[in-house]
């Protein structure tokens, strides 16, 4: 096998070895360092020897055999409950026996304690569940390895201290712990959804790297109807990333993008999902995101939309607690209804909120309703006050691009 | 989100911490000059163990400071800082932390914002959402 497939193949395999390794020995910095091992060692023998018949078993065997070596050498008391457990069959599962789903699932939660946060939680799930090396993430990040390092070390360091089993929350608990799983994952996702190409490509492994987790997570879990919401959205929004930025110009607003670039498998997929989940799951804040990514998908243009569905949509987004995010989405899509005029009403009150008062999405989405409404100074006014509160690069390129526009240059 | 927190200082001898050579600090009593210390040398390991803290210096005295123009494709070289001020630039921390409100709570730690200020400005970054 090629050396690529290799690659792969110890990929999948990496999160379901170390949470077998975690749920047997708990630990989860040595285990950590017991897989990293046993990979190496795969990496090199399988291209010469061939792929055994049991991945899996294989990895677990030797990073087994790494880890006891450690826990020995490392506390002769732990050796002694080593031995102790080993001679009691029955008293945890093995190791070797093949993982789940679920034991991934597990090990999400774990990564995503409450105790930490958010960037450790993200930090932690990509090092230990996504499998990625510390120079890797440190790399998606913009930060140096030795920061990112000592982040993963703290953060484990804090689920040890805060007591963390690797076990399944009870009932009562796991909702919301399940909910923290959901908003590192659409951070991670976020973080890869890079508007242009070439310096961050590696950004863009962020996103499929979010999607292959949050797919592991439904598997696990698929009754769970903002869990399938969230996949559904990651790959509707995924799925327009070809069209969505062209080389020197940065981002292509929805509404210019060439939409038979937009990728159809994951269109498809997402669709069919997300339709299957709102018939039957209890509503969501991911699930209604995503029909409205999907009600966008079915057009084959901005001007085609269903934008008074969009409308209905944002209104029942809206009954899970005041956004102004959501607020500006709604604006958008009341201008593409009823006019311009009334998504500017709907923007007014946002002004005075302290949260968005300096925020350049406002002036973003002011700006093209002004233009809209046929108002240019107002409209080049917002364009310019937003391109200077946008520390984005792409976002910032975009909105000079519509203010020279205004201007004739 | 990354910032970049610019430490200013007014001080009589240029010596890092340069907090440790202002007139307003050398007037407070011995017990709250050492908590402030205290203080400082926490913060800085805080943001060092959680990672936050991706770079950091302490600049030299701005005597020695040479500011570098080109006019008419000829460079000339001149002593001193751009701005003539009172308060200087003593150093600068590079930040990888959760937001805004975050980065201005770690300025507001740093001692020398009691004396002269600490400016927060947001690094600009290359990914951004469609419009």
């Amino acid at each position: 096998m090629s050396s690529d497939g290799v690659e792969d193949l110890l990929r999948r395999h990496a999160p379901q070895v170390l949470a077998a390794l975690v749920r047997r020995y708990g630990h989860v910095d040595t285990a950590e360092d017991a897989l990293q091992e046993a990979l190496l060692a795969a990496a090199t023998q399988w291209p010469a020897d061939g792929v055994p018949t049991s991945p899996a078993g294989w990895l677990i065997t030797v990073a087994s055999r790494r880890l006891t070596d450690q826990l020995r050498s490392a506390n002769a008391a732990r050796q002694r409950e080593e031995r102790d457990a080993a001679q009691r069959p029955g008293f945890s599962p093995a190791a070797d026996t093949p993982p789940d789903a679920d034991d991934t699932l597990i090990l999400l939660l774990l990564c995503c304690h409450p105790s930490l946060t958010p960037p450790s939680q993200v930090a932690l799930t990509l090092r230990a569940v996504g499998g990625l090396t510390t120079a890797e993430i440190a790399r998606a990040f913009l930060v140096p390895e030795s920061t990112m390092a000592q982040r993963i070390s703290r953060a484990r360091q804090r689920v040890r201290a805060a007591g963390a089993v690797f076990r399944m929350p009870s009932e009562d608990q796991l909702p919301e712990r399940i909910r923290t799983v959901l908003q590192v994952l659409y951070l991670i996702f976020n973080e890869g959804y890079a508007a242009s190409s070439g310096p961050d490509l590696h950004r863009v492994e962020l996103t499929a790297e979010a999607i292959r987790l949050t797919r592991i997570a439904h598997a696990a879990r698929p009754d769970e109807g903002e869990l399938a919401g969230l996949l559904a959205l990651m790959l509707l929004t995924d799925a327009r990333r070809p069209a969505r930025a062209r080389p020197g110009e940065g981002l292509v607003p929805l509404a210019e993008q060439d939409r038979t670039r937009w990728h159809r498998p994951s269109l498809d997929e997402g669709r069919a999902l997300i339709t299957r989940t709102l018939s039957r799951a209890p509503l969501g804040p991911y699930q209604l995101q995503a029909a409205i990514a999907a009600v966008h998908s079915e057009a084959a243009s901005a001007a085609d939309t269903d934008w008074p569905q969009i409308v209905h949509l944002y209104r029942l987004l809206e009954r899970f607690g005041p956004n102004p995010m959501v607020t500006l989405g709604h604006a958008v899509a009341v201008a593409m209804t009823h006019g311009p005029d009334a998504g500017l009403r709907l923007l007014a009150p946002l002004h005075d909120d302290d949260r968005l008062a300096n925020h350049h999405r406002l002036y973003a989405v002011r700006a093209h309703l002004l233009e809209m409404a046929g108002d240019p100074a107002g409209a080049l006014e917002a364009y310019r006050r937003a391109a200077r509160l946008t520390v984005s690069l792409p976002e910032q390129h975009y909105l000079h691009r519509r203010a020279d526009r205004l201007t004739g240059h | 989100m990354k910032y970049l927190l610019l430490i200013y200082s007014n001080p009589e001898n240029w010596e890092h911490p340069v907090f440790l050579r202002h007139p307003e600090f050398l007037a407070m009593p011995a017990s709250e000059r050492a908590a402030l210390a205290h203080e400082s040398e926490d913060l800085h390991r805080e943001i060092r163990e959680s990672g936050e803290l991706l770079a950091g210096a302490a600049l030299a005295d701005p005597l020695t400071t040479r500011t570098v123009r080109v006019r008419d494709g000829s460079p000339t070289v001149t002593d001193g800082p751009y701005p003539e001020v009172k308060e200087h630039l003593a150093g600068y921390l590079l930040l990888d932390c959760d937001g805004p409100e975050r980065a201005a709570e770690i300025a507001a730690r740093i001692p020398d914002a009691r004396f002269a200020a600490v400016e927060v400005h947001p690094i600009m970054a290359l990914s951004g959402q469609e419009m």
